[in-house]
Formats: structure tokens, sequence, C-alpha cells
């Protein structure tokens, strides 16, 4: 069996998904006896053109890097979405709060016009080009990556959760964030991350994006429960999904 | 006959973020050399603004995966300043704990998967797991301690959880405190590997020394990675970490409109070569023994020698790590309530992260919002650096061929481990 050839290239992030992939430790060993990386720049010299899955990690967020993310789609055969920043923009997009002009002249002061510090909003990848899978997460999962590598690898469709965070929360036996008086975005975003923020003490950020139909009327009622309003649960979308529509 | 050598390099290898390579020489003379940052800037300081207090880390810690602990360190410790909030003794040394694994995590990472594969003629670490198994194993393992290490006590391997202003959202149970000291404890025979095959290759790394001011936390009592005054190599002055302005002094350079940073001099250096520099007699025996084995004496100006420096801080923060762990177990861990009453002000914070010293800065108003911020960073602090090492080191090596010298100025760049996505004050200047 020929192996997949896969090429990672990153965009505005923090790189932390490609270090996920460290993270695999020996089980990275496993995964070369299935797959080929012919370019990953964090970790090897070695640049090719010719790939069968590219992995996209970080949003888009300068012209030119638009050019570049489509020359790569023509190339690949599979285009995989990894982490936050290119699956829905992730912390980037609160800059998409405030107008460019500001910005830039916040962060760079006098020299805020300069040519080369031009940006726009930013976006998610499948804002610019087609994506074929996501793997979301800030970080990823580790498990959640090595799965969907090797189904692909082998031909199989990864299985993605499709349900709340709120489940694997549950499971982890851990009590409701909402009962010490926090926002948690638990009921309305995407598992696969083993809860790990409620099970740690922390809200769930929604790093995730949302499950596919989000359930906003139980959501509403939660809140409600609470003493909430959707408002108070809009405000800590802002993190990872600013403006995502609900 | 004239001779003409071009190097160009886009998006050099096996460092963290994008930066570029220029060189032009003709009949042996260097015209130009330029270290270059195409990464997209990310506005972090901008984004923050309207956030509370509460969000902060969580944000900021996205700067970098790499040093995300200490990113979020700094900030907590930036927004515990500005709202005159004191933490308890257990907390300081849980801090430290967890940043200690993220030191370990990244110098196992830096010279085991991005800098041997140089020492080894390899372009990756990925044939080196056929011809060398045994050195990526070490490595695997030591880097999974320092993961297993970061995942106790903050919750997560990258992008901690636990860590919060006024203290922990949850601390490890006393039976995992156990754990870590037992794991510990088993690496220190991979350590030993670590550094016999550094040792081993030592010789590889280039001859090139160049006197310059190097800058670093300093702490009366113990070599620092977390608390004390930032001082220099240059002064017997310490400056407060809340003036830390004083020391960077950020600049335009006529010469590439790119900011970069100086103090006594025209560049500066910061990182594992710089705390050296600065603390060597503060270390614990197994790494002065490890410093001893190099020959590695402070003063050191080859640049090259901080991935030395790294090796013998990963002996340290082990070290000490079993230090702390008995003072809390001795001591007794107690969970502690923390609740943050939030009020307006403006605080810095400063931590060294793996690849040198972090400065951020915050101002909140009486709702806990953050109005203003400012994130100083190690590798723009190097910047002008390694700009000063290119201009001294290409004409050196000049004669040699082309691939030569760019992989002589790739080694050069990856010693300081740059991380460039900590991209706030990174301009993307294009020259030649």
């Amino acid at each position: 069996m020929s192996k997949l050839k896969v090429a990672l290239f990153d965009f505005a992030c923090c790189e932390g998904c490609q270090l996920q992939i460290y993270n695999l430790e020996e089980e990275i060993l496993d995964l070369l006896e299935l797959i080929q990386p012919v370019e990953w720049r964090e970790a090897m010299s070695d640049q090719s053109d010719d790939y069968d899955v590219a992995i996209i990690e970080g949003s888009i967020t300068r012209k030119e890097d638009e050019q570049r993310i489509k020359a790569i789609r023509e190339k690949a055969k599979i285009l995989i979405a990894l982490g936050s920043c290119a699956t829905t923009g992730g912390v980037n997009k609160l800059k998409n709060n405030f107008e460019m002009q500001d910005v830039r002249e916040c962060v760079y002061g006098k020299d805020a016009n300069m040519k080369h510090l031009d940006t726009y909003p930013t976006k998610a990848v499948n804002e610019v080009v087609k994506v074929n899978y996501m793997i979301h997460g800030c970080p990823t999962s580790i498990k959640e990556f090595s799965n969907i590598v090797r189904c692909l690898a082998l031909g199989k469709e990864p299985n993605i959760p499709n349900y709340p965070v709120c489940v694997e929360c549950k499971m982890n036996e851990n009590v409701c964030r909402f009962e010490y008086d926090e926002i948690c975005l638990g009921p309305i975003t995407r598992a696969g991350c083993d809860a790990k923020c409620p099970s740690s003490g922390m809200w769930c950020f929604g790093c995730r994006g949302f499950v596919d139909k989000p359930n906003v009327n139980a959501a509403k009622d939660v809140m409600a429960e609470y003493g909430k309003t959707l408002d108070d649960l809009r405000g800590k979308m802002l993190l990872f999904g600013s403006k995502q529509e609900f | 006959m004239s001779k003409t050598v071009n190097v160009s390099v886009n998006h050099v290898t096996r460092v963290e973020g994008h930066g570029n390579i220029r060189l032009r020489a003709s009949d042996g003379k260097v015209e130009h050399v330029a270290w270059q940052i195409p990464e997209a800037p990310r506005f972090f300081e901008a984004m923050v603004r309207g956030r509370s207090f509460e969000d902060i880390q969580t944000i900021v810690s996205r700067i970098c995966g790499i040093c995300s602990v200490t990113h979020s360190l700094a900030a907590i410790k930036g927004i515990e300043d500005a709202m005159g909030i004191e933490v308890s003794v257990q907390t300081d040394k849980l801090r430290i704990l967890c940043h200690y694994g993220e030191q370990m995590e990244s110098h196992s990472l830096h010279v085991g998967y991005l800098v041997a594969p140089d020492l080894l003629g390899q372009k990756s670490v990925i044939p080196l797991a056929e011809s060398h198994p045994h050195v990526v194993k070490t490595v695997i393992r030591l880097h999974r301690l320092g993961n297993i290490w970061m995942e106790i006590i903050g919750g997560r391997m990258t992008h901690p959880i636990t860590l919060k202003p006024g203290g922990f959202t949850t601390i490890p149970s006393e039976k995992k405190l156990r754990e870590l000291k037992k794991v510990i404890e088993d690496a220190v025979p991979d350590l030993k590997i670590l550094i016999e095959v550094v040792l081993s290759l030592a010789d590889k790394l280039p001859n090139f020394e160049r006197d310059t001011e190097y800058i670093a936390l300093k702490h009366p009592d113990y070599y620092t990675f977390y608390h004390g005054d930032i001082a220099s190599t240059d002064t017997d002055e310490q400056v407060p970490v809340q003036e830390f302005e004083r020391v960077v002094n950020e600049y335009v350079s006529p010469q590439s409109t790119a900011k970069w940073c100086k103090w006594h001099r025209d560049s500066y250096a910061v990182g594992s070569l710089a705390r050296f520099n600065l603390n060597a007699e503060q270390l614990l025996p197994m790494a002065v023994d490890t410093a001893k084995q190099f020959g590695l004496k402070k003063g050191a100006c080859n640049p090259y020698l901080n991935n030395v420096a790294q090796v013998v801080e990963c002996a340290q923060v082990a070290e000490h790590s079993l230090q702390l762990i008995d003072e809390l177990l001795t001591k007794g861990l107690k969970a502690e309530k923390v609740k943050v009453e939030p009020k307006a002000g403006e605080g810095a914070g400063c931590v060294e992260a793996p690849r040198g010293i972090l400065f951020h800065r915050y101002q909140f108003d009486k709702n806990g919002l953050c109005t203003k911020a400012n994130i100083c960073i190690p590798t723009g602090q190097n910047h002008a650096n390694i700009q000063k090492d290119f201009e001294a080191f290409a004409p050196q090596i000049i004669d040699r061929d082309h691939d030569e010298i760019r992989l002589l100025l790739e080694m050069l760049v990856r010693s300081y481990d740059p991380c460039i996505s900590c991209s706030t004050h990174f301009l993307n200047v294009e020259f030649v």
C-alpha cells in the first residue's frame, strides 16, 4: 500500500496544533507507517508540491495568504482545517470586533499605515476555499487528530462528534459550571475534547465551534433557569466564535 | 573572476513561526545580510481590549502554543499587579512547578527535534527515528515528561486551563504530585543520555563568538524563571519589572523598519544563555555538573551555545522541581477559594519563557475590563541580536559554499529557539 502524502501548512496561529502532533510522542512513529510527511516547516527542511492531503493550521488574515491557500487547495486532493483558527477563525476573530485601522494603530502606533501591516478581518479557512474535514479545538485533541489521519490513510470516513460537550462533561461526573454561577458554552459546543476545561474547573469557552444544530431553545431554558439571558451567552461566545449567528 | 553569493531562504524551517534569511556578497565581500519576519501579525494587544480580566489568560495563551504557560503566567501576574492581588505560597510554588514543565517540554523539543538533525546531518527528526532510534526515543520520553508535568498542574499539555488570577481553578491531588515526582526522578537517566548525546555532538556547533549584552530575570536567592528584577550583563543596576519599558526600548530601525529592542548597546540577547550568564552561580548540583561537562562558563558569547544552556536548564528544572514537590507535600496541599473582585488599575508581569524574558502590561477599568495592553516578547528582543550576529558571522564564512553558508545561518537562527508566532511586535519587511 502506498503511503498517503501529507503536507502541513501554517497561517496566522500560535502553532499549538502542530505542537499537538509532536505531543503524540511515540504514536507519531506509528502514524509514519501510514503516511509520508512531505512538507512540515516546523519539523522538516523538506519541501514538496506533490501531496494528497494538505493540513491547514491557522486563519486567513491577509490578501497574500488567500492566494497561498488557493494554490494549496488546487494541489491537494483532501484539505483538512486543523484547530480553531482554521475551523472557525478562533481567537483571531476577536480582531473583527474592531475597525482594522484601529487595530493597526493600537499595536503599531505611528507605523500603522505601513503597507506590510495590511490586515483584513480574520477568515476561517472554509470562508476562502473548500474544506473536506475539520479537526476542531484550541488546541486540537491529539486522539482526534490521530483517528482522523488513520481513517483517511485507510480510506474510511472519520466519525466526528456531533453532540454537545455536556455529554462528555456528564461522563466525567463534573458538577455543572452553571451551579457555580458561571456561563458555560458546553450545551451548544461540539464535543470531542473530553470536556477538558469543565473537568479542570473552568467553563467551556466553545473553542470547538457549535454542534451542527445547536438546541437554542434548550440553551435558553438553561440560561433562564440560572437567571441569565442569551445575550450573556453571546458575550461568552465572542472569545472563540466571534459573531457566529445564534 | 568575480564570485557572487546569493543566499535566500524563505520561511526558515524547524523554527516556530516564519522568518527569512537574505545574504548577498560578491568577491568575498558581504553587501547585504538580513533576518526578516514575514509572519502574519495577529494584533493581540488590540484584541484583548474590552475583554474581562477573567478571559485574558485564555486569550493571550494563544499567542504561542509552545510558550502558552509562560504567556498565561505573565498575563496573570500583570493582572494581579494591576488589581493588588496577593497569592499564597502554595499557588506560587505550583505555578513555578507548572512553568518548569514547559521549560522541559520546550527545551527537549528544541534540542531533540529541531537542532539535533543539523548536528547529525539530516533534514528532520524523521530519518533520525531510523538512524538513531535510541536518541529519538529518549527525546520523546523527555518531551512527554514535560507534557505530563504541565497536564498534572495546568490541566492540559498545550494551553493551560487551571491557571487564573488569584490562584488555580483546581489543584492537583497529593497523589498526583507524588506521581509527578516519580516520573521526574525516573527521567534522570534519560536526561543523562540527552547530555551525553549533545556532548558527543558539541564539536559540530560552529565556533563563533560575538560579545553582546545579555538580559534576564535575577533573584537574590535562586536561579529564577519567575520572580525577581531585570538584570543585564552590562550593568549592576537591576530594574523592577514594572519599569520594563526602560529596558526594552523598542524602536524602529532606519535600516529595516522592524521594531527592535536595545538597552546599553545596539542589541541584546535573551534566553537560556542569557539566564546562564547572569545566574550560573545559583544553579543546583546536577545543572552545575552538566555545565562543567560542556565547559560552559559565565561570559560565554557563542550564540550556538544557547542550545547547551538549554540542556543545562533541563537538569536545573528537574532538580528544582523535586525540591518544590517535597516542600509542597511536606506542608500538605490545601484547596484554596479564589474570588477576585475586579478593580481599576495598571500592572506588569514578567516571566522567563524557554526562549527568553517576556513582559506583559495591562490596564483595567473598574469593572475589570481591559482598556490597554502591551506585550513584549523574547524573540522580538532577540531580533536585533540575530541581525548583528549575521553581520559579524557572514564575513567569516563567506568563502564557504552556498549550502554551507545557508546551513550555518539557519543554525544560527535556530540556536535562538525563535518563536515568531509571538508576533505582536513584528513587522513584515522585504528588502532584497
